[in-house]
């Protein structure tokens, strides 16, 4: 169990900079969630938080102890890899003594404590098995069994559950879920996906080429989010964004006009900004609605992904852009169909020119309205 | 059209003359290479004048006989001549493959200076055969003392097996995923022990290979203990066999004897590593 704080941290591979000055700070027991693109950076900074790549500048502290330039081992971290990484020819007893065996532990500790971890994780049954004998979900719990083992103060995961199937994802990620609560540890994980990251994390952390672009709660995200960057990552499908220009600038009721001329309303403070600028509007799919009467729209169907408990409608409003909706799974809609829809003014998002949040009024009064 | 060619499932007319035509290679192949080893041992049975008059034909009742391996162990020292094959090989088979493989490993693993130069030595190595360095190597083990030791030996062929060897070894080090020894780094293993415990095990089929390769051209060598330990209590099976090969007569049924027991051992040692031979060999390829 332990905090985690990291400073200023930076990473340059050569001449190329790969992270530039990250701040975090991780409290003990709390499950963080490193979420972004490939190639922003994430999987870098848990290397560098496990001592597997050096911190090429800024402070990296473990329980208020400074950690850079220590041993993977002496910073008391386990990490859990995409790949699994098991030993292939030891079995699956082996492959989680292994590392209490070289630090030279009693030989009955050892034994106790691997079927402890192994009867935590349902893998007792597997004991004797090779890791190639073993399907995809019961290697993962081997590698986080090899993990548990070592009583570390920080899990990392890098990506676990990516090389699994969608329903082995579903349930492996909630016994992660589960096992946090059991063991209360901290856990930093590194993931893409951004169901996990909101299932998951007690705090989610959104990089972006080499930055923290926001950190919050899943929720916090989600309502608040301070970029348009941030709004296109958390939410699935994204958010619409359609460009737009303020019509009328406004602390508490904004009125933007589109491309085709529609005046929108929006409980947006846009008192920093004049008329004439030229905003994104972000829509969720899921805050449209077809019975709404504020803030209409009109397009035609092209496209439904029917999921059964709901569908995505893609609509073409010609001029004014694209957008996804979700309705109910019991519409009648079909392709070519022509709909009207509309949108409450506190459930829209403004983004100016370089991207940045404007704040919305209100918006924590209105929870996402379920379909 | 040549798009369809080639991407039409092949159809079994089409796969039939493709593989009896494999097949046919493969065996005439396999008829040449045995064909040498065949006439040695069948002929290692017969009499002097049987060996002449049909050296195809099988041993008969009349022409059997087993005087040439009396020969070999009664005049010669056959014993003595293949512990010390036996000796020199294995030393230097293993000694090549553990250093082979702890070279291989650095070079791949660990980034540092001069490590392209070592490497290129090493290539240089499998380009260059050692025989023309003959004459510095007997100086050195003139100056060494070494002559007519098998320590001499084995130092030699360890500096003629280990180029190849490493070679062969850090492709199948390329092949080991990374996240194992940084697991392995995470579990507080040390770098020996990463080593020994952890990447020896998995290089195990590529070493059966590499053991292979280099066994045989120690084991047939004639040139280095020529040359380098001629003296009678230092001579390898290769050798000794030479001792029947006279300027005017030659004691054929000697030298086929010979031969014929001098397979044995390299035979035993290969189906030993045969196994992972194959498993070495194909792993590459298909993974």
């Amino acid at each position: 169990m332990a905090s985690v704080k990291l400073n200023n941290i930076k990473k340059r591979f050569g001449n190329v900079d790969v992270l530039h000055g990250i701040d975090l700070d991780i409290k003990d027991g709390e499950f963080v969630v490193l979420i972004g693109e490939s190639g922003c950076g994430k999987s870098t900074l848990l290397r560098l938080l496990s001592g597997l790549e050096d911190i090429s500048e800024g402070d990296l502290y473990i329980d208020d102890e400074r950690v850079n330039g220590r041993s993977p081992a002496k910073r008391g971290i386990a990490m859990v890899f995409q790949s699994y990484a098991l030993y292939p020819h030891m079995n699956v007893f082996k492959n989680m003594a292994f590392g209490l065996k070289i630090a030279g532990k009693d030989k009955h500790h050892v034994t106790e404590k691997v079927i402890e971890a192994a009867k935590k994780l349902k893998i007792d049954h597997l004991l004797d098995r090779l890791p190639r004998e073993l399907s995809g979900g019961q290697r993962q719990r081997v590698a986080i069994g090899r993990a548990i083992v070592r009583d570390p103060k920080v899990f990392l995961f890098d990506e676990p559950l990516s090389n699994l199937d969608a329903s082995l994802r579903v349930q492996t990620r909630v016994e992660l879920g589960k096992l946090h609560q059991e063991l209360k540890s901290t856990v930093i994980y590194v993931t893409h996906d951004q169901v996990e990251a909101m299932t998951l994390g007690d705090k989610i952390v959104v990089m972006n080429k080499g930055r923290v672009e926001q950190v919050g709660a899943p929720l916090d995200l989600y309502h608040h989010p301070k970029t348009q960057f941030v709004a296109g990552f958390i939410g699935s499908p994204k958010m619409n964004f359609l460009p737009a220009k303020i019509h009328h600038a406004d602390p508490e009721n904004t009125q933007l006009v589109l491309e085709s001329g529609r005046i929108i309303h929006a409980s947006i403070d846009s008192s920093a900004l004049q008329k004439g600028d030229a905003v994104q509007i972000g829509l969720r799919p899921e805050h449209m609605s077809l019975d709404c009467t504020d803030n209409r729209f009109e397009g035609t169907v092209t496209l439904l992904e029917h999921l059964g408990e709901l569908s995505y409608l893609y609509v073409d409003m010609g001029q004014e852009g694209e957008l996804v909706l979700k309705v109910d799974g019991d519409n009648h809609h079909q392709a070519g169909d022509h709909i009207q829809f509309g949108i409450k003014p506190t459930h829209l998002y403004l983004f100016d020119r370089d991207g940045k949040a404007l704040n919305r009024v209100n918006a924590h009064l209105s929870p996402a309205t379920p379909l | 059209m040549n798009l369809i060619n080639r991407f039409m499932p092949s159809n079994g007319y089409r796969q039939l003359p493709k593989s009896v035509t494999v097949h046919a290679v493969l065996l005439a192949y396999t008829v040449i290479a045995l064909f040498p080893i065949l006439v040695v041992v069948i002929n290692s049975f017969k009499e002097r004048r049987a060996i002449f008059r049909d050296p195809l034909g099988l041993p008969t009742q009349d022409s059997f006989t087993l005087i040439g391996f009396e020969q070999v162990l009664q005049r010669s020292d056959f014993g003595l001549y293949s512990w010390n094959s036996l000796v020199v090989t294995i030393i230097a088979v293993g000694l090549v493959l553990l250093l082979g493989a702890m070279a291989a490993w650095a070079l791949t693993e660990y980034k540092f200076k001069g490590n392209l130069f070592i490497t290129f030595l090493f290539a240089m190595g499998i380009m260059i055969p050692i025989r023309l360095g003959t004459v510095s190597i007997l100086g050195l083990m003139v100056n060494l003392n070494l002559v007519n030791t098998l320590t001499a030996l084995v130092l030699v062929y360890i500096a003629q097996g280990l180029p190849l060897a490493v070679y062969i070894l850090s492709e199948f080090v390329r092949t080991i995923p990374k996240e194992l020894t940084e697991a392995a780094r995470c579990d507080s293993v040390s770098e020996y022990k990463i080593f020994f415990c952890i990447i020896l095990p998995l290089l195990k089929p590529a070493m059966a290979t590499v053991a292979v390769f280099t066994m045989i051209p120690i084991w047939n060598d004639l040139w280095f203990p020529l040359i380098l330990a001629p003296g009678e209590s230092t001579r390898t099976i290769t050798l000794g066999v030479q001792q029947f090969v006279g300027q005017y007569v030659t004691d054929w049924n000697s030298v086929l004897s010979a031969l014929t027991m001098a397979i044995v051992p390299v035979l035993i040692l290969y189906t030993i590593f045969s196994r992972q031979l194959i498993r070495g060999l194909t792993s590459g390829a298909v993974k």
